[in-house]
């Protein structure tokens, strides 16, 4: 594995109309702003937003590539949650591999949808193959 | 502000990790690697059933989360409240099949700016009592008074 300090990665990935629908299901975080549209427009939001987790679950997904997509590689993330995503949006997943060291990669990632970001800060710790 | 809460731990939430949950949760988040949705491959990789991904985490935790966020000892005002960051740190696996504690610590309460912050502590043990997560789960509260 060439896995090396300064590497980039990149994961694009667009939510569809009832992904929140979805994960909402599959998580049990049922909150109305995710689910309602009215509900969402009724507390001043734009719409409907991403579960925050959902989009911690992407940047899993992008900082798992430097591992060739292991699923047991990850072994730490952290990440600090800013705007509000929507669905049918393209989400950029955008990070840099800042060391290897003891078969270990420390990533940096963040998460953009157009000029918000949604997620900045993610700091991920990998195990390489 | 509760700060004399920090320190207080709730009684222990267990979740029983479902074949099907695990393959749902994968499909909701995107999770597409064979190991958790097949249980053939899972078996040929020497899983005893389907792997969860990581952040299913997020999944078993849930019940331990809610029972602090809607503890009337914390006072949280959900009207104003906003998930600001998480954490996690990964042992051992989960598999189906698995059944997950979870022990729910409040680490800190604290007030910067007219904002609330607060925070808690997640551990997860599997059955055998192997820890599989820690995490830290942040909340701000807007517009919180004294």
């Amino acid at each position: 594995m060439g896995v090396a300090a300064g590497e980039q990665l990149e994961l694009r990935v667009t939510p569809d109309r009832y992904t929140t629908v979805r994960y909402a299901g599959a998580s049990g975080d049922f909150n109305p702003i995710h689910v309602d549209e009215q509900f969402a427009l009724s507390v001043g939001l734009p719409g409907r937003i991403l579960h925050g987790l959902w989009s911690m679950a992407q940047v899993a997904r992008a900082a798992a590539t430097v591992a060739d997509g292991d699923p047991l590689s990850l072994v730490e993330l952290s990440v600090q949650f800013r705007g509000m995503g929507r669905p049918e949006q393209e989400i950029v997943l955008s990070g840099e591999v800042v060391a290897v060291a003891d078969g270990l990669a420390s990533v940096k990632l963040e998460a953009r949808q157009g000029d918000v970001r949604l997620i900045r800060n993610a700091q991920a710790k990998l195990r390489l193959p | 502000m509760p700060r004399e809460k920090i320190g207080k731990r709730y009684p222990p939430t267990t979740y029983a990790v479902g074949r099907e949950k695990i393959r749902e949760y994968a499909l909701a988040a995107g999770f597409d690697h064979p190991l958790h949705h097949d249980l053939e491959a899972a078996r040929r990789a020497g899983y005893a059933d389907l792997l969860a991904p990581p952040m299913f985490v997020v999944v078993y935790c849930a019940s331990a989360f809610q029972t602090a966020l809607f503890d009337p000892e914390l006072g949280i005002d959900f009207a104003h409240l906003v998930h600001g960051g998480q954490a996690f740190s990964w042992s051992v696996p989960v598999l189906a099949g698995d059944e997950i504690t979870t022990t729910l610590t409040v680490k800190d309460v604290a007030e910067r700016a007219g904002l609330r912050f607060d925070s808690f502590e997640t551990v997860s043990v599997n059955q055998r009592g192997e820890r599989t997560a820690l995490g830290t789960w942040s909340t701000i509260i807007r517009g919180a008074e004294g």
